[in-house]
């Protein structure tokens, strides 16, 4: 049950830094699954559109409605991809760690990306940084800081609260969510498998609990990617 | 586990190589996808878009421009339809004209033959008293010579004269 993690303490430009091997491989495999998709998805396109193209073209205009619902398009069209990428590479994220996980001398290579806090913290911090930076080149740095003090001075300290328990949810959702499927996954497969009575009790419930976590998975991607939007507009619109 | 820990954040398994690894490969793949599946996927989109909108407006054109013939055809038969109503008119009126014109030469003519015989008819008669009178003329005569041959009474002289008046008469 406690699996370790393989991780190696490599110094670079004499800071030493940690990495997770597994977390490497992960993020590895899901980006390149997603890039496969989506370039294989994309190879034949027509303007009468078939199949897979039916599908990403659906994906698109699914991200769209979250930018449309969030912001007008002229200021959100920019966020089109970043939304795009980002839902593809979670929802694969989530969907990795469901079909096995694999255990390698007690070590945890294959699971879910983002069963990771670290992981989903860094898109956190990455969509986070991203609002402002946004806010800063689009409304200037004044109107930027002003809106720190907005609609009352005293709100201060809650807006500067608010950046960071923003940024701790939004990773901590994914993470929570992911990790505690995975979690209930290997107990499932682990501790209740075993013996031929075990394995048969364990069957119906694994297969529901892998069915909600595809529906987890998916839902969790969809939240991501609407709470990215709705930050990016809460700082760039000039409306709030 | 020897995490260096006077690296700033860097406590005990925290992961900062994560973090750089996992910023880095999204950013690539953003980078990436955008370049092969996104930019091309999107160009579709507005270009079917922009397809579908010409296509909306040259359907509403030739709609326009079928509604125009329509009415163009309309009225082109309206037209014809007038003008073949006056052109049957036209005919109906000669026609009728036509016919009074012939009525009334057969009439002219039919008067004319008419004079012509009455004329006909009376130099005919006028012909025929003259050459009476020139019968009249030479029957006295011969009465006259009979009259001398036979030695006749007043009442038998009478009586013949009277006879050939009576038949001159009726010779007419």
């Amino acid at each position: 049950m406690d699996h370790k993690s393989p991780l190696i303490h490599p110094e670079i430009f004499g800071v030493t830094l940690t990495f997770n091997l597994a977390n490497m491989l992960m993020i590895t495999v899901a980006s390149v699954i997603v890039f496969l998709i989506a370039v294989l998805a994309t190879r034949k396109l027509a303007l009468k559109p078939t199949g897979i193209q039916n599908f990403f073209e659906w994906v698109m205009d699914f991200v769209k409605g979250i930018v449309k619902s969030n912001m007008d398009w002229k200021t959100g069209g920019r966020f089109h991809v970043l939304g795009i990428t980002l839902i593809m590479y979670i929802f694969v994220s989530n969907m990795l760690g469901l079909p096995f996980a694999i255990v390698y001398n007690d070590y945890l290579w294959w699971k879910s990306p983002t069963a990771d806090p670290v992981v989903t913290l860094t898109l956190a911090v990455m969509v986070v940084g991203l609002s402002h930076y946004y806010a800063i080149r689009m409304k200037g740095f004044s109107e930027y800081g002003k809106d720190f003090f907005r609609p009352m001075w005293f709100m201060f300290p809650l807006k500067i609260i608010e950046e960071f328990a923003n940024t701790l949810t939004l990773g901590l959702r994914l993470y929570g969510n992911i990790f505690a499927g995975e979690i209930l996954l290997t107990l499932l497969a682990g501790s209740l498998a075993t013996g031929v009575g075990g394995h048969l009790a364990a069957v119906i419930p694994t297969l529901a609990w892998m069915g909600f976590s595809v529906f987890v998975g998916a839902i969790q991607a969809f939240i991501f990617v609407m709470l990215t939007m709705v930050y990016i507009s809460h700082k760039v619109s000039d409306d709030h | 586990m020897t995490t260096n820990a006077y690296v700033l954040g860097a406590g005990a398994g925290f992961n900062g190589g994560d973090i750089i690894f996992q910023l880095l490969m999204f950013i690539i793949l953003l980078a990436l996808l955008k370049k092969f599946a996104w930019a091309p996927l999107m160009g579709i989109m507005t270009q079917r878009e922009e397809h579908i909108a010409s296509e909306i407006e040259a359907a509403e054109k030739s709609r326009v421009e079928a509604n125009q013939l329509l009415e163009q055809t309309r009225v082109e038969v309206k037209t014809a339809r007038l003008e073949a109503q006056n052109t049957i008119e036209n005919a109906k009126k000669i026609g009728e004209e036509q016919k009074t014109e012939i009525l009334a030469a057969a009439r002219a003519e039919s008067e004319r033959l008419k004079e012509s015989a009455k004329l006909e008819i009376a130099q005919e008669r006028d012909n025929a008293m003259n050459s009476l009178r020139e019968q009249v003329a030479a029957l006295s005569v011969m009465i006259a010579s009979k009259v001398i041959e036979k030695d006749l009474s007043a009442a038998d002289q009478e009586q013949l004269i009277n006879e050939y008046i009576k038949e001159a008469g009726e010779e007419r």
